[in-house]
């Protein structure tokens, strides 16, 4: 038997439906790689016995022919997903050993659909990170290293484990959540396809919040026909999620291998940066030819407020940050840190609880929205978010069917190498994803090529609202182009 | 007549004449099942933390949904207030710590609420009339409760009301003088309680005011620094808080001093006010928009629809009863104050035979008879022995002429203390008011036979027939019909 792990979850659907294998099979393989690399550290918490009983029962479907479109798909489920009965963190001290005694919408819904649990992943705290290191569980290592060297790299974030579980074959795929960039960049950093879909897609329910209003959960797969897979599963309208929308999903996998012939592709100027590494402007360039090939065509556009997009986001999730974990007070679940009052006891709990890069956005949001700089700071940065809304807006209305970009503005990186003195050097990774954030869009980043030091690089595409079709139609022509990259296994 | 013009109570000293300018914020618990965001039942009195959701313990990753009987029932009470219904409303969250508010804020309406300006009439004592402008109405949700005497060294918090639904209600600064003030609440009370908004239970704290008082001399027109007086729950309290609040600020003025801006307590045992938090203290709550929530949108249909099933209002009811059966505004007043009373006066007309000719009567045997005997007895309306039914057949037995008004009280009597039908008891027990003029006309013979007398001073002072009049009716056990006897009479003496 070749190496189970190695399979895309449409090929292990094949082979569970021809009974080749057995889910338990799958999930026991996946289980013994998890444990071999413990070392990457992309599990805070390993199931193996709920991972079992998952397989076991997704085996009796599977065998009375019941099984759901993920039946026995082994998967990890970032640590911000409240998983019934199963320890749920957010990756922070604050949460210290909370067990939730309910499941978020869109876990429920794998499991509905078949999936087997094979653990809670690691990310950066509160998903507040772009390297995964702010976690309370230490950095995520990327299964990626540069050539010749033994330097550990980070994954990107904040779904880091994600992104690095899926990509050194720890799982099939992955769940994960973006509100700046935090799918796509770390897809970007693993060679990894990522989606964060359109505003609205994906329930928020049972998914800790960051900013309500830029949060949207996606997954993290190895080929973007198994992000259409998954993204079926996890899309859909929930009543107890106010702003998720009520639009039927579609069969996202049938938009795999769909022409795109006559489709128009933005280039948006504003997106070439100065000092902008040249192998980014080569895999820019090398996207717009695969696509050209494919029978689209490249329209040069212009997002005029792409720069305000960075600052304005720094202030809006933040905002919501600082009020979203207020919640996390030491009194109803949690970490408690004793006072001599009340007072005390709040500012213990929440001093020793929340790392250093959470209290630096829950100091920013609170700034931001106290009397006398609300106008200045939030209200302004709204006003941007509008424009940049409109910039795409505008764009679309001349026919655009999408837009082509970098997904990130370097490759992965060492851990510890950045933000360390200045934070903004570590936000600035978010430049090219946090416009879609702010816009609410649908935005996919796909694997495309290396940098000379041999590691993955990706490329964006945009969409407009709902139609993450087009996404996975333009995602498949660049896959197809530029091949599959997996990492050398050395753990 | 506008409020600036409304005669009202000025407070004189020793420097002149002061005006008391008073501004209202009432909390008002929005009569629903379930709380304004989660699913969790707002019954009161249930054991401790029995009545929280997920939503309302905020645990990681749960979301507002809104209520939308909560929201009809904030539009039915800006239309009682005949108000702005905004179709465009938000939610923000008002952000501060405290142990009984879960989420570390309170999702509420600041910048654009539900209910925009109305206004409510208040009537006041000598048919003085008042209108007191309404600023606006928002939805938010109430915070936990606090125990403090469960532990010695611990505070423990019950959930239970945390997320239930409040109505803010707003007034503008209209409000002269404690009177109005009381006048106020009552009046808004009174409506909230026949829109079946609010049960307006100020005991269990579904009703609580804060209290803005200020103060300025007669005349000048800027509006004094104020204080507010918070949580108030007894409508009593609010008068005697704003009289004590009143003097304190004048006498402050007075000495040279200058009034701080803060929030304030009313002591009920002590009579007086104490401060609570000055205004360095108050919190900076960083309102913006909840994004857990879209904006709350409804169309014109969807509140005209509300309207149309409006219940009828206090002010609408009173008139009704004035014009329809000509009750005096002071009577239709005591009887719309309550929903309760009114209620019961609609119960007692429809089981009338001749509303047109027995309303009114009807009405005075409402107010004196029955709510006198209630009062005296203490009992609430709702358990009297009385029924609205019974009361009906024995204002028919007036109003036909079966009996007189005097059997009648002895008829209530025995309805009071046995119960029965009252037609059936006039049957049996022989009330009857005797109309046969024969049978009369042996009494006033015998009567004016054994008192030549008092027939003398009759023939020169009529007025004396009263006295006749009383002979007749005492020797028939009252059963005699009244005006049959005094025409007999005054025939009979020839006057």
């Amino acid at each position: 038997m070749t190496d189970l792990t190695s399979l895309t979850i449409a090929e292990a659907r094949e082979g569970l439906a021809s009974k080749s294998f057995t889910a338990r099979e799958l999930t026991d393989a996946h289980l013994a790689a998890i444990e071999a690399a413990r070392v990457l550290n992309a599990y805070v918490l390993e199931t193996p016995d709920r991972a079992r009983e998952m397989a076991k029962a997704a085996d009796e479907k599977i065998a009375k022919g019941e099984g759901g479109p993920l039946a026995g798909i082994p998967l990890g489920i970032k640590d911000l997903f409240a998983t019934r009965d199963i320890r749920t963190t957010a990756c922070s001290k604050i949460l210290g050993n909370f067990i939730p005694p309910y499941e978020s919408t869109v876990t429920s819904q794998l499991w509905r659909d078949g999936a087997v649990l094979l653990g809670k992943l690691n990310n950066d705290e509160f998903a507040m990170g772009s390297s995964n290191e702010t976690s309370c569980f230490g950095p995520v290592t990327n299964p990626w290293r540069r050539e010749g060297s033994n330097t550990t790299l980070v994954p990107g974030g904040s779904s880091g484990g994600s992104a690095s579980a899926v990509a050194a074959s720890l799982c099939m795929g992955a769940t994960a959540t973006d509100t700046g960039g935090s799918i796509r960049q770390p897809a970007a950093f693993t060679a990894t396809v990522g989606i964060k879909p359109t505003y609205g897609r994906c329930s928020r329910w049972g998914i800790v919040a960051f900013a309500s209003s830029l949060d949207q959960a996606g997954p993290i797969a190895r080929t973007t026909r198994d992000a259409a897979i998954l993204m079926r599963s996890m899309a859909g309208h929930d009543p107890k999620d106010t702003t998720s929308v009520d639009i039927a999903v579609p069969d996202y996998e049938a938009a795999i291998g769909k022409s795109v012939k006559g489709m128009k592709i933005g280039i948006p100027k504003e997106y070439r940066l100065d000092g902008m590494p040249a192998e980014i402007e080569k895999l820019w360039s090398q996207g717009t030819e695969w696509l050209k090939a494919a029978g689209a065509e490249m329209v040069p556009v212009s997002l005029p407020h792409t720069k305000y997009a960075l600052p304005a986001y720094y202030i809006v999730a933040p905002a919501e940050a600082s009020s979203n974990l207020a919640r996390y007070d030491g009194v109803r679940f949690g970490l408690r840190e004793p006072g001599k009052n009340i007072v005390e006891m709040f500012e213990n709990t929440r001093a020793d609880g929340f790392g250093d890069e959470v209290r630096r956005r829950v100091l920013i949001g609170t700034y931001v929205l106290s009397a006398g700089y609300y106008d200045a700071y939030y209200l302004r940065a709204q006003k941007v978010r509008t424009l940049i809304k409109k910039d795409f807006e505008d764009c679309f209305a001349k026919g655009v069917n999408a837009i082509l970009t970098p997904a990130t503005p370097s490759a992965a990186f060492g851990i510890g190498e950045k933000g360390g003195a200045d934070p903004v050097e570590m936000y600035l990774n978010d430049i090219f994803t946090v416009t879609v954030n702010m816009a609410g869009l649908p935005g996919i980043a796909v694997p495309s090529g290396k940098d000379t030091q041999g590691l993955p690089l990706g490329l964006q595409l945009i969409g407009r609202p709902f139609d993450e079709e087009t996404l996975f139609s333009l995602g498949e022509v660049i896959e197809q182009a530029a091949g599959r990259f997996t990492a050398p296994k050395w753990w | 007549m506008t409020a600036a013009a409304a005669p009202h109570k000025l407070i004189k000293s020793a420097t002149g004449d002061w005006e008391v300018v008073i501004g209202m914020e009432i909390h008002a618990q929005v009569t629903s099942n379930s709380k304004l965001f989660s699913g969790a039942s707002t019954a009161f009195g249930g054991e401790p933390n029995s009545h929280v959701s997920l939503v309302d313990a905020a645990m990681p990753g749960m979301l507002p949904v809104i209520n939308e009987e909560c929201v009809r029932q904030a539009v039915r009470t800006g239309l009682g207030l005949n108000a702005k219904i905004n179709l465009r409303s938000v939610f923000d969250r008002k952000n501060y710590f405290y142990p009984d508010l879960p989420q570390g804020y309170q999702i509420s309406q600041y910048k654009s609420p539900i209910v925009g300006e109305g206004e409510v009439e208040l009537e006041l004592d000598g048919g003085r009339s008042v209108t007191i402008g309404i600023e606006r109405l928002h939805l938010e949700q109430d915070a936990g409760k606090l125990l403090h005497d469960q532990s010695p060294t611990m505070t423990y918090v019950d959930l239970n009301r945390s997320g239930v639904a409040l109505m803010e209600i707003v007034s503008k600064p209209d409000i002269r003088d404690a009177e109005q003030a009381k006048a106020y609440v009552t009046k808004l009370r009174s409506i909230l309680r026949y829109l079946g908004t609010c049960d307006g239970d100020m005991e269990k704290g579904s009703l609580r005011a804060d209290v803005n008082v200020s103060v300025r001399r007669h005349g000048e027109t800027t509006l004094g620094t104020r204080c507010e007086i918070k949580n108030m729950n007894s409508i009593n309290f609010i008068g005697q808080a704003i009289e004590y609040e009143a003097r304190r600020q004048i006498e402050i003025i007075e000495d040279g001093g200058s009034i701080d801006q803060e929030t304030r307590l009313f002591d009920p045992n002590k009579g007086e006010t104490r401060s609570m938090r000055s205004k360095e203290e108050a919190h900076d709550y960083r309102y913006f928009p909840d994004p857990d929530l879209l904006p709350l949108e409804f169309s014109q249909a969807f509140v005209d629809e509300l309207k149309a099933q409006l219940p009828e209002l206090p002010d609408e009811k009173k008139s009704r009863f004035i014009t329809g059966f000509g009750l005096s505004p002071y009577d239709a007043s005591v009887l719309v104050a309550e929903r309760e009373s009114a209620e019961f006066y609609e119960t007692v007309l429809s089981g009338l035979a001749d509303k047109a000719r027995d309303g009114k009567l009807a009405a005075n045997w409402v107010i004196n008879e029955l709510f006198g005997r209630l009062n005296k007895e203490g009992v609430a309306i709702a358990a009297s022995p009385v029924s609205a039914e019974q009361l009906a057949a024995i204002v028919d037995l007036i109003g036909e002429g079966t009996i007189s008004g005097k059997i009648a009280k002895d008829l209530f009597e025995i309805v009071w203390q046995e119960g029965g039908d009252p037609r059936a008891l006039v049957e049996t027990r022989g009330m009857k008011q005797v109309t046969d003029l024969g049978a009369i006309e042996k009494v006033v013979d015998d009567i004016i036979a054994a008192n030549p007398d008092k027939v003398e001073q009759a023939k020169a002072k009529p007025q004396l027939v009263g006295w006749f009049v009383g002979q007749v009716m005492k020797s028939s056990g009252g059963k005699a019909n009244p005006q049959a006897v005094n025409d007999l009479l005054k025939s009979k003496l020839g006057i």
